[in-house]
């Protein structure tokens, strides 16, 4: 892909996710979509710059705030959206529902809701790769209040100790579900802690799909050549609550969020941002962009109608994939 | 044949298995302590043979990651109360993973966890944590009691797909036995009978097995026929041979080295109450060591545990 197809492809899939996050939260508000639902809307810049760096047969995992991990690494919008409606359809069969979703044959591997327990499974897959002596990397979406559980600091220095094609990708949206990132972390910046595991740590901005998926390439580039793993903190924000119905928008008093930050956020919404920069400095024709818009809209709602139309599971369904057969 | 001991049976078993699956390799803590791993590294290399830093919830959920991904990991855990820095990793991804994520991902990995029991080294080092895995779904749990088992089970564990805790009594660890060098594999989910008898059903888990026999030889000349049954894998665990037991002896008494509440035995007992209440002829006793930490002092150790003067007392009162 040249440069200006691999723009005009984030800012697809961008307008895929805060479509489907959109139309997940209505689903939400209706009913229809039960259990938490973490939507990344603002984030949609760190996710898909950072996924589009990644071969289809890299590994990737990711935590709770999870439908933007697998859209952006390539999974059809169909099956997640039956997964959040708990169909039979779904991804998971409806078995893991918005916080675990994984689709394997897009190296989706795994989105888990326990803060940082996917970091090791991460490295876990990246040594997997090295032993199996392929070229394969894998890269590891966490928040910043993951990056205070051991497991981060384990994976860090299994994967540096091992020289393990690991990317960790630190998606810092300031706050660690309604907790100011600053009031609980020792440092300003947590891509300094790469430092104490001797691999290189960068800051990157978030918002800036085009500078993430730069900064993205040059690690995989590192781990594919057997360098070793790298810490990439993508600085972020997330429009809405941490989790729906949630409410700490605007609680100030108690460590939340003001409107003036969001809106300081908004201004830089990366969709925006990146609609900005086709535009004036890649000449794309605006009536290509609303093309790319409209289509996002049409495939959102096929999923959704995806959804509906499919059944539940079954009784049965509760019972299997415990073990690989029957016990 | 050779005589060759349970540690020995271990160190065979993961040789032969590494022989036969290019994609199979070992990680864990110390691994040139335990004599488990002696002549790994030199027959398969240092990068199938990985030194881990202690780092239990990282190597642990690596594994996990490793077998998502096509290997074949077996992990030595070495003392069995290491795992719990781990546990969310055993729990919320290594038994869930396949469930949550609909049957896509498959786990063959192996954790193998030493029940250090018996050796003065205090409450924190002396679990017997079984159980406690039995009220996770998704993880197999074997339990060998001696080197045959130990070989066969074990070989079975590494070829199975899904993740499988092997629980190993270091109590046995010089004990010999007749291992065939060939190659052979014992199902998982399929019980021993030990010693047939008519009078009395012994279950015994793990290292309270050769107790049980002990007990049961014991009992022979005073004219009491005992069955011994070792389980060997606690998930999938025999029913039936369990169940056809009671109905020849109408009475249990279950041995079980873990804590009494929510043991194995409790778990035993329970199934034949609800399955085989109609055949018993006593009431089922469970002799496992009691709800209290496990101390340091010999002197006040040893006395918690099961033995074969508690098993033949417990026996005795099934037939009074």
């Amino acid at each position: 892909m040249n440069s200006n197809s691999i723009a005009m492809e984030m800012y697809r899939r961008m307008n895929l996710i805060r479509r489907f996050e959109e139309m997940a939260e209505q689903l939400h508000a209706k009913g229809k979509i039960v259990g938490s639902l973490h939507s990344s809307i603002g984030q949609e810049g760190e996710i898909v710059g950072a996924c589009l760096a990644l071969r289809a047969d890299d590994y990737m995992m990711g935590n709770h705030r999870s439908h933007g991990h697998p859209i952006a690494k390539g999974a059809k919008l169909g099956p997640l959206m039956a997964e959040l409606m708990g169909r039979k359809t779904g991804v998971c069969g409806g078995k893991g529902g918005s916080m675990h979703l994984a689709d394997f044959s897009v190296g989706s591997i795994g989105e888990t809701s326990i803060v940082g327990s996917g970091m090791p499974v991460a490295a876990g897959a990246a040594l997997a790769a090295k032993l199996q002596g392929l070229d394969r990397v894998s890269l590891c979406f966490f928040g910043d209040g993951a990056s205070n559980e051991g497991t981060f600091h384990e994976s860090m220095n299994l994967a540096a100790v091992w020289k393990l094609p690991v990317i960790f990708l630190c998606e810092n949206n300031l706050y660690a579900a309604a907790t100011p990132m600053l009031a609980v972390t020792s440092v300003q910046d947590i891509a300094v802690r790469a430092n104490g595991y001797d691999m290189p740590g960068q800051v990157v901005d978030g918002q800036d799909v085009l500078a993430v998926y730069d900064c993205v390439t040059a690690a995989v580039a590192r781990a594919r050549a057997g360098e070793g793993p790298s810490l990439i903190e993508a600085k972020t924000y997330r429009y809405r609550d941490h989790a729906v119905n949630m409410g700490e928008l605007g609680k100030v008093d108690l460590g939340g969020r003001s409107d003036e930050e969001v809106a300081h956020w908004k201004a830089r919404d990366p969709i925006k941002l990146l609609r900005n920069v086709l535009v004036n400095e890649l000449g794309v024709a605006e009536q290509d962009i609303e093309a790319i818009e409209q289509a996002a809209i049409q495939e959102v709602e096929d999923a959704h109608q995806f959804a509906v139309d499919s059944p539940l599971p079954s009784t049965d369904d509760a019972f299997t994939d415990v073990f690989i057969g029957t016990i | 044949m050779a005589k060759i001991t349970y540690i020995q049976a271990i160190l065979a078993a993961i040789r032969e298995e590494m022989r036969r699956d290019p994609t199979t390799f070992v990680m864990g803590e110390d691994l040139s302590i335990w004599g488990t791993a002696d002549g790994l590294p030199e027959e398969f290399g240092r990068e199938r043979v990985r030194n881990t830093p202690i780092s239990e919830a990282g190597f642990i959920g690596a594994a996990a990651g490793a077998a998502v991904a096509g290997s074949r990991p077996i992990v030595d855990v070495t003392i069995s109360s290491f795992v719990y820095p781990a546990m969310d990793q055993v729990v919320s991804i290594i038994a869930k993973s396949r469930y949550l994520y609909g049957g896509q991902a498959k786990l063959p990995l192996v954790l193998r966890l030493g029940l250090y029991y018996g050796l003065g080294v205090a409450a924190q080092h002396s679990d017997r944590p079984y159980p406690m895995f039995m009220g996770v779904p998704g993880l197999k749990i074997i339990t060998p009691s001696n080197p045959y088992d130990m070989k066969g089970l074990l070989k079975s564990a590494i070829r199975d797909d899904d993740p499988v805790m092997c629980f190993e009594d270091t109590n046995l660890w010089s004990q010999r036995g007749e291992v065939p060098d060939d190659d052979y594999v014992i199902p998982l989910g399929k019980a021993n009978i030990c010693r047939e008898g008519t009078d009395v059903t012994i279950v015994a888990i793990s290292g309270m097995v050769r107790h049980a026999i002990d007990a049961a030889d014991a009992l022979a000349k005073d004219g009491v026929s005992a069955e011994v049954i070792d389980p060997r894998s606690l998930v999938p665990f025999d029913r039936e041979t369990l169940l056809d037991s009671i109905k020849k002896t109408g009475r249990l008494v279950v041995v079980d080295v873990a804590h009494r509440s929510c043991s194995v035995a409790s778990e035993i007992s329970a199934i034949v109450a609800e399955e085989a209440f109609w055949d018993l002829r006593a009431p089922i006793i469970r002799v496992t060591t009691p709800d209290t930490h496990i101390p340091h002092s010999p002197a006040i150790e040893h006395m918690l545990y099961p033995d074969k003067t508690k098993i033949m007392a417990a026996v005795r009162q099934t037939l009074s």
